[in-house]
């Protein structure tokens, strides 16, 4: 039958079991959108093409689907390069398509043109010209294959105007072929025994694990795996929620701005469990000093990944959910079940150095009866959903108190901006959330800074009343610029001063939202728990203390275990420094 | 260390760029390059010549080995491969020399492709050892320009 290339389009998307797609249009996308107005998809009208890259990103992240978005040429197409490059460096499963001029007009610097293939390029898992109708069918076959497929990410499709308008008979490919891209999903049984081996053999184990745990939907064989080998887990600001912050065996998060039990235990153990992760800086502080002593093994579905920044002894390539399936039987079939007494008590002494570290010095900070902290913030927020909640986030301070207090009990509840580290990614990619998933609250988390960023999107939020909640954790800084000026700049802030900021509750009634402003400690919990409860979109403006610090902190490029810590947290260590020789 | 990478890739446009980038984008300075189809038109054959360490190489060869549009990457060294290269060299010619230089040129089975009234331009194959040599022998004369073709490479057997 013959077919638009619109029509084609649709109908792919249908194929793809798409149930909504966040855009903006233009020009050159024109046709699509004119096809979409008939189309059962749903079309989420986004503000900004940033936004609508995140909240595809949001979408995806919150369902393990394939995110959508979707935008004109030129501008458009370079406004979602943020949101493409921030799904690319945290493997989010995405599919972006670009209208372009006509293939006749393209290389002649006509209106609204540019080289989409070419700046998306390093940032994309793929990208696609289409240049024929004919190859419409199977380019976007490809691009959703691609993007699920192996080590998720985005792909975009690019689509010349002509190709949108002209005709030609419809063939959905069945099955795809690249010859190019054969992920390898089943790790090495040897290696895995291997493993398994070692894992049994070890005396003080710790389990690294990172967003392959979550992409993976390995959560459950994690669980298995640290419960069964007795061994603490620590996560990556990427991993939380692969495993419950309140398990006995949680070590929270590690790196940068990670536990002090984390850290230590890390660097302390003699077999390191690394876990869909990719050794990023912000983990591993100075690379000669991470985990030093240890023996390691890594499981990542990314060749590339292996021996990038840090050598591993045991490299298992493959899909850590199924890896984990063969390695836990593995290590039952070592261990017999119930484990040998001997083997138990071996493994004991480790533990009951970790539940001591984490007595002594767990996360702090001061509480204030005059000034709102933001770390109470977060566990009043932690408190009143029980962990049920979806969070977002921006990126800054907030977002690290947000990963360091939250109790987090579930995957795909916790969706940030990691490896790109992209300011306004939260409010976005909350609204993307909620339309991935209506059963749980969602929540976005921001710094004032981050959410001036793309706060125009309370626009699609008050159009869809859409009931998200936006706690703002303002303490009128870019706060993490600032703390960095302070520690390291001889506190000169150049240029992270936000004093002159608009208010926020204003900003939500403007847009017909609700508003509030909370400003002293005794109104938070109440306005808090009414906020969260709500059944309506809420936007919170907690004004906290102007210049707290996320501590501990690990300077960059030192060691993990050089940490600076906070005012309680050196008292607590200096009291007790002969329990950690 | 210089390395030879051989390297089989989708015949389409933006390949080449995605290939490219990779290396760009790491600072790695890429030494020499052909590109031609194959005996299969919807395949190029990709010869790569870069100097990287062991520790490097293994990184870039698994970045290379992720890209969609790459089919196979492959690191050869001379024992395994049959690496030729062509170089055209045109080359001062004074009178009196003529014979000489010819005779040279013979002896490393050179051609002479184009003739002038003061010049010569050879054209002759070989690996890496036989064109430095060959230049090293011209030099003499006076060499006015010298072009390579960058290196192809094709696994033994």
């Amino acid at each position: 039958m013959k077919m638009k290339g619109t029509e084609i389009f649709v109908e792919c998307l249908r194929r793809e079991g798409v149930d909504v797609v966040f855009g903006h249009p233009g020009g050159a996308i024109l046709p699509i959108y004119d096809q979409l107005y008939d189309a059962e998809i749903r079309h989420i009208l986004m503000r900004h093409e940033q936004a609508a890259a995140h909240a595809a990103d949001g979408y995806a992240r919150a369902s393990g689907r394939v995110g959508v978005a979707m935008a004109t040429s030129g501008p458009g197409a370079t406004n979602l390069v943020t949101g493409i490059a921030s799904a690319f460096m945290d493997s989010v499963p995405m599919v972006v398509f670009t209208g372009q001029v006509p293939s006749t007009l393209i290389g002649t610097d006509a209106f609204q043109e540019a080289d989409v293939v070419g700046i998306t390029r390093p940032c994309t898992k793929h990208n696609y010209l289409v240049l024929r109708t004919e190859d419409l069918a199977r380019t976007i076959r490809e691009a959703f294959y691609l993007a699920r497929m192996g080590r998720p990410g985005p792909v975009l499709v690019d689509l010349p105007k002509d190709i949108q308008l002209s005709e030609c008979e419809f063939d959905y490919p069945r099955e795809v072929h690249l010859r190019g891209y054969r992920p390898v999903l089943e790790g090495d049984r040897e290696a895995i025994r291997q493993a398994a081996v070692a894992i049994v053999e070890a005396e003080r184990p710790v389990i690294y694990a990172g967003g392959g745990v979550i992409a993976s939907e390995g959560a459950e064989e994690l669980r298995r795996l640290a419960e069964m080998g007795r061994i603490p887990v620590a996560t990556t600001l990427m991993g939380l929620g692969g495993f419950p912050t309140e398990h006995p065996l949680s070590l929270g998060m590690l790196g940068m701005h990670g536990s002090w039990y984390a850290n230590t235990a890390i660097s302390r153990c003699d077999l390191l469990i690394a876990l869909g992760v990719r050794f990023d800086d912000r983990v591993t502080g100075k690379l000669s000093e991470f985990a030093p002593t240890a023996r390691k093994i890594h499981v990542d579905i990314d060749p590339a990944e292996i021996n990038k920044n840090v050598r591993v002894d045991i490299p298992i390539v493959g899909d850590v959910r199924r890896v984990l399936s063969v390695l836990n039987a593995e290590v039952e079939g070592l261990l017999g079940a119930p484990p040998a007494a001997a083997w138990a008590q071996k493994r004991q002494r480790w533990l009951a150095q970790i539940a001591e570290w984490k007595r002594t010095y767990p996360f702090r900070y001061e509480y204030d009866d005059r000034v709102i902290k933001p770390q109470w913030v977060i566990e009043e927020i932690a408190r009143i959903t029980q962990g049920e909640a979806i969070l977002t986030t921006d990126v800054g301070q907030h977002q690290m108190w947000a990963a360091q207090y939250y109790r987090f009990k579930h995957p795909r509840t916790w969706i940030t901006s990691g490896g790109l580290g992209a300011m306004g990614f939260g409010l976005p990619a909350a609204i993307g959330a909620w339309f991935a998933r209506q059963d749980r609250p969602v929540i976005a988390i921001c710094g004032d800074g981050s959410f001036q960023m793309t706060m125009q999107e309370l626009a699609v939020v008050a159009e869809h009343r859409i009931p998200v909640k936006v706690v703002i954790l303002n303490n009128f800084f870019l706060g993490m610029v600032r703390q960095w000026q302070q520690i390291f700049y001889n506190g000169r802030y150049a240029a992270s001063d936000l004093r002159v900021s608009p208010d926020y509750a204003k900003i939500a009634e403007a847009y017909g939202l609700r508003g509030h402003t909370v400003r002293r400690p005794e109104e938070l919990v109440g306005l808090l728990e009414e906020t969260l409860l709500a059944s309506e979109p809420v936007i919170l403006d907690v004004q906290v203390a102007a210049e707290e610090n996320v501590y501990p902190m690990v300077p960059p490029g030192a060691a993990i275990t050089e940490m600076i810590l906070g005012p309680l947290e050196t008292t607590a260590v200096a009291d007790s420094k002969e329990s950690i020789a | 260390m210089l390395r030879t990478l051989i390297l089989r890739v989708e015949n389409r446009p933006g390949a080449l760029a995605r290939i490219t980038g990779l290396f760009s984008a790491r600072g790695i300075n890429i030494e020499s390059l052909t590109v031609a189809r194959t005996e299969d038109p919807t395949l190029s054959h990709m010869t790569i010549v870069v100097d990287l360490d062991d520790v490097a190489l293994e990184k870039l060869v698994k970045l290379l080995d992720r890209l969609v549009d790459v089919v196979t990457v492959t690191v050869v060294d001379t024992r395994e491969a049959v690496e030729r290269e062509l170089l055209l060299l045109k080359v001062r010619q004074e009178p009196g020399q003529k014979l000489e230089l010819l005779k040279e040129a013979e002896l490393f089975r050179a051609r002479v492709v184009d003739v002038a009234p003061h010049s010569y331009v050879l054209e002759v194959t070989g690996d890496e050892d036989k064109l430095e040599a060959f230049i090293r022998v011209f030099e003499k004369y006076g060499i006015l320009e010298v072009v390579r073709s960058g290196k192809v490479a094709l696994a033994r057997g």
